[in-house]
């Protein structure tokens, strides 16, 4: 009884902390920051969407951190659910008494995969033009595995071409953040993508390095993702 | 209350909700469920804070051209922070998941209150 009480206390507290935001936010106009990005980024960059130049350039660096934070994450899940060797100890699905998945979602998920892969890589791709990105694409990316793994939990996953892929995207991702800080010239930072030609605003081939580092980000997220369904369902054996 | 922004509303009491869960369910699931939704309340009140009324999301298209961009658009900040907090939060949720499958198989119960000896 005294600790729910306590718990209410706290919680009105809490709410009461967070009321001036019911009540006065929205109204202010971007600050001297969020003008210039608005201002600048298209210009400088090249980009249409001014988030995916906050993201990917002018606060790259957090991204790169944002990046490190998913990859421990996965590989603590991985070392939690630490997996067994593939084909010892593992029993069949109908030792298991599990039924199959019906008819309907197998062939859902052989129409669906391949269109989510290739929903998932559009909308890394136009990562710089359109709302999405690569944390958004390999989100969408790692759905289409999990339609898969649930129309056929025997279905072994490319353990080894997932690994190879998540560690290529994430060295090319610093190494392309290293080009940036040794070819821009004067003003050249880390992950700083002007190396390339920034071309013609709101064309697929534009905003210099960003499609390529923001392809880079999808395709490690959707492995990690990838890598984080597969360790949950091969507990499940 | 005229000036009450909903989503922040919304937002506040989803993050509410989420604590109260969190702190008073014993069930380990529940708590995690009670963190989920805590994190989608806070993503929606940083949305909501950089929200204006009638302005465009922070995209160059036919709608808002370089010139008077930052006149016609909402800042683009908090999008960019939510943006990596949603995929961090779906991160850490497989992570607790993670720990309360590792609980469950070594022997302890689903509620918290089994773990009491390993309080300190």
């Amino acid at each position: 009884m005294m600790k729910k009480l306590l718990l209410l206390a706290a919680i009105a507290l809490l709410a009461f902390a967070l009321w001036p935001f019911v009540r006065d936010v929205g109204l202010a106009e971007p600050g001297e920051l969020a003008t210039a990005y608005l201002e600048r980024g298209p210009a400088e960059l090249g980009t249409a969407n001014v988030v995916t130049s906050i993201v990917v350039s002018y606060r790259g660096f957090d991204t790169l951190g944002e990046v490190t934070v998913l990859f421990t994450a996965t590989a603590g899940v991985g070392g939690l659910l630490a997996r067994r060797k593939s084909g010892h100890g593992k029993k069949k699905a109908a030792e298991r008494g599990a039924t199959d998945a019906s008819e309907i979602l197998k062939t859902a998920s052989r129409l669906l995969s391949p269109l989510l892969v290739l929903f998932g890589v559009y909308i890394f791709l136009h990562g710089h033009l359109t709302p999405g990105g690569g944390f958004q694409g390999g989100v969408v990316i790692a759905t289409a595995v999990l339609i898969g793994l649930l129309a056929d939990p025997e279905a072994g996953l490319a353990h080894g071409v997932m690994h190879v892929v998540e560690g290529l995207s994430g060295f090319a991702y610093v190494a392309l953040g290293a080009v940036g800080l040794w070819f821009t010239g004067v003003q050249a930072g880390f992950l700083d993508p002007r190396f390339l030609p920034l071309g013609e605003l709101g064309r697929l081939a534009s905003a210099g390095a960003i499609p390529i580092i923001y392809s880079l980000v999808g395709l490690k997220v959707g492995a990690e993702l990838t890598g984080i369904l597969d360790a949950m369902k091969e507990d499940a054996e | 209350m005229s000036d009450v922004n909903i989503v922040t509303l919304i937002g506040v009491a989803l993050l509410l909700v989420g604590f109260y869960g969190a702190l008073s369910r014993p069930n380990v699931i529940k708590m995690i469920v009670g963190f989920a939704i805590a994190d989608t309340g806070v993503n929606m009140i940083i949305v909501a804070v950089g929200y204006l009324p009638g302005r465009t999301a922070p995209i160059l298209d036919s709608a808002a051209d370089a010139a008077g961009a930052a006149a016609r658009m909402v800042d683009p900040i908090p999008q960019a922070l939510v943006l990596t907090a949603i995929v961090i939060g779906l991160a850490v949720t497989a992570l607790m998941l993670s720990f309360a499958v590792r609980m469950r198989r070594s022997g302890g119960g689903m509620a918290i209150d089994s773990y009491g000896e390993q309080k300190w």
